[in-house]
């Protein structure tokens, strides 16, 4: 049996594909043969530059996009051609964490009743009041202060939001999370609190992530394995200590010379990186 | 000791959106010819205003309430709307954050160049367009002709970047102020944005207010630092003094908040709120 929680092989995605129609030429695939693999708990990487596939990888990961060629097989099932209806089910435990919260945030609905609803629909709670037990617990736990309750989101900071998108997916009590570039455009401190928050919540929830960014910075504080993406193909994976202390993709080495540290160091700017 | 190239000296401001909430308070910043000073903070921290106030750009909703602006000793802030005229665009030149909204869609990048070139230098059509292809050159464009008959969204954004780094130098500027120049673009063409930048600042030999929230490009570029919060200095001096040896408790936290692909455990611990009710009480905001 595959240990492994999410196991995506030989993915490939090509957009606007009409087969047939005006016989027009047949669009170039922006994946092309990815392998991943996600184990129970684990939170995984992957970055690369804008446009390297990063988005359209983690949408055929939960059968948001179709794939052209390849797998996916979530908990040993094989769901890479089964019918919305059966993928239904699944959607409670694969979660999705977005980077702009108010975009998935019904903004006129209270938090109360954006947090509750899907407990209420999902059956995870028999009635509102105990929906609403859980809902405080969980509050809590991302550092919100149950007077978040009766608001509405635009009434929240941009931190803030972030937290109740956070909220909101672990309260499906997931197996699998899919986080995209959330942490991109918060300032260092708001950005620090979501990582460690996010880092404390798969810990202590055994939750598997995938972590889309294009800060590699950012990947080092929170994953465990990492995946480099360019131009559609996986350029190095491996554990984080060894992709990042031990680059063996010029690749990689390209990425990591070009971002600039806080410290003193005369040389860096006019450094070159082989790649 | 060299004079100030810009001093801005006790700048407040004060915002008419939010009831005349302070976005400024008594800001105090220098500039020497040839120098690179990034003024750093959170966003909403008033970086943009302090670019925007000195650039004579500030929106009508943000008013000044005290302080000046000296460039090369006069103030810019009372100076009469024809000398500031004169001023914007030839001696002091912005490189924008947002190199697609900055460029006119309908023209083509070399009328463009050489237009600004003929208004702000009063160089003939013909001697413009020459001045716009070496200038094209001199930011390491290497098929300069074709970049000269392209619209701008046949570019990369890397590439209007170069173009506007190229019109911002072109009218050989004693300051220059670069308001977020490289957060829409990719970690190793922002690293050649900022080398260009360097390079061109230090073949001009211009003073550059260098606006990021990002302590990494100050640390790589900059030869000195203001840092704000809430429109306040906090901390201020060479670069390396304020990254090896900071003096505020917010400066410290800052540094240590950001994430380094060199330390597993960086980049987990956001700025104690005990931190921030330090600052509070400091600047004097409940
Ligand atoms: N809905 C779409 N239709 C057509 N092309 C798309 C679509 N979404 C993304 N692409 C293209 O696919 C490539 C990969 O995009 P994306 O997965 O968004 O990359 P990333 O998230 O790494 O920036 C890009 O070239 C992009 O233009
Ligand atoms: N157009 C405006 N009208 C009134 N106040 C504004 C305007 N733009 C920004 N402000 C105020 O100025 C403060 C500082 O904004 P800004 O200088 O843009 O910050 P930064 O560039 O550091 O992110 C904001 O918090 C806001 O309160
Ligand atoms: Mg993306
Ligand atoms: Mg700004």
């Amino acid at each position: 049996m595959d240990e492994h929680l999410l196991t995506a092989t030989g993915i490939e995605v090509t957009y606007g594909k009409r087969p047939g129609l005006f016989g027009g030429k047949p669009a170039t695939p922006v994946l092309h043969g990815v392998d991943i693999r996600i184990g129970r708990g684990q939170t995984v990487g992957i970055v690369g530059e804008s446009g390297s596939g990063k988005t359209t990888l983690g949408r055929a990961l939960l059968r948001l996009v179709d794939v052209s060629a390849g797998s996916i097989a979530f908990d040993g099932k094989n769901i890479t051609h089964i019918p919305e209806a059966e993928i239904r089910p699944l959607r409670r435990r694969m979660q999705m964490i977005f980077q702009d919260p108010m975009a998935s945030l019904n903004p006129r609905h209270t938090i109360r009743r954006i947090l509750t609803g899907p407990l209420l629909l999902h059956e995870l709670a028999s009635d509102t009041a105990s929906a609403l037990e859980r809902v405080k617990t969980v509050l809590d736990r991302v550092s919100l202060p149950a007077a978040c309750l009766d608001r509405y989101p635009h009434e929240l900071s941009g931190g803030q939001r972030q937290r109740i998108g956070i909220a909101r997916a672990v309260l499906m009590q997931p197996d699998f999370v899919l986080a995209d570039e959330i942490v991109s455009g918060l300032d260092v401190s708001t950005q620090a609190q979501a990582l460690k928050l996010l880092k404390g919540l798969s810990r202590e929830l055994g939750l598997a992530m995938a972590f889309i960014s294009h800060d590699l910075s950012v990947i080092r504080a929170i994953c465990d394995y990492v995946y480099v993406l360019r131009l559609g193909r996986i350029v190095e994976e491996g554990p984080c200590e060894q992709v990042f202390g031990n680059p063996a993709a010029a690749y990689t080495r390209a990425l990591l010379d070009a971002i600039p540290l806080p410290e003193y160091d005369p040389g860096w700017l006019e450094r070159k990186s082989e790649a | 000791m060299t004079e100030n190239l810009l001093t801005v000296a006790n700048l407040s401001a004060v915002s008419d959106r939010e009831d005349g909430v302070p976005v400024l308070r008594d800001v105090d910043l220098t500039l020497r010819p040839g120098e690179v000073r990034g003024l750093v903070g959170e966003s909403g921290a008033g970086k943009s205003t302090i670019a925007k106030a000195i650039l004579g750009i500030l929106p009508r909703t943000v008013r000044i309430t005290g302080g000046r602006i000296d460039f090369k000793g006069r103030d810019l802030l009372v100076m009469k709307p024809r000398d500031l005229r004169n001023i914007m665009g030839s001696e002091i030149a912005l490189i924008p954050q947002d190199p697609q909204t900055a460029l006119n869609p309908a023209r083509r990048i070399g009328f463009q160049l050489a237009d600004g070139l003929r208004l702000k230098r009063g160089m003939s059509a013909k001697i413009a367009e020459a001045r716009a292809l070496q200038l094209l050159a001199d930011v390491q464009i290497r098929d300069p002709d074709r970049i000269m008959k392209s619209y701008p969204h046949q570019l990369s954004g890397g590439m209007r970047q170069r173009v506007l780094i190229a019109a911002a130098f072109a009218v050989d500027p004693q300051l220059v102020v670069a308001d977020e120049p490289t957060t829409a673009l990719d970690v190793t063409v922002q690293k050649e944005i900022l080398r260009l930048i360097r390079r061109m600042q230090e073949a001009h030999g211009t003073g550059v207010l260098f606006v990021t929230h990002d302590l990494g490009i100050v640390a790589q570029i900059c030869d000195s630092v203001t840092l704000l919060y809430a429109g306040k200095v906090i901390e201020e001096g060479p670069v390396r003094d304020v990254l090896e040896t900071p003096q505020h408790n917010y400066t410290k936290a800052l540094i240590a908040a950001g994430p380094r692909y060199d330390r597993p455990d960086a980049g987990l611990e956001p700025v104690p709120e005990a931190v921030f009710r330090e600052l509070r009480q400091e600047i004097g905001i409940d």
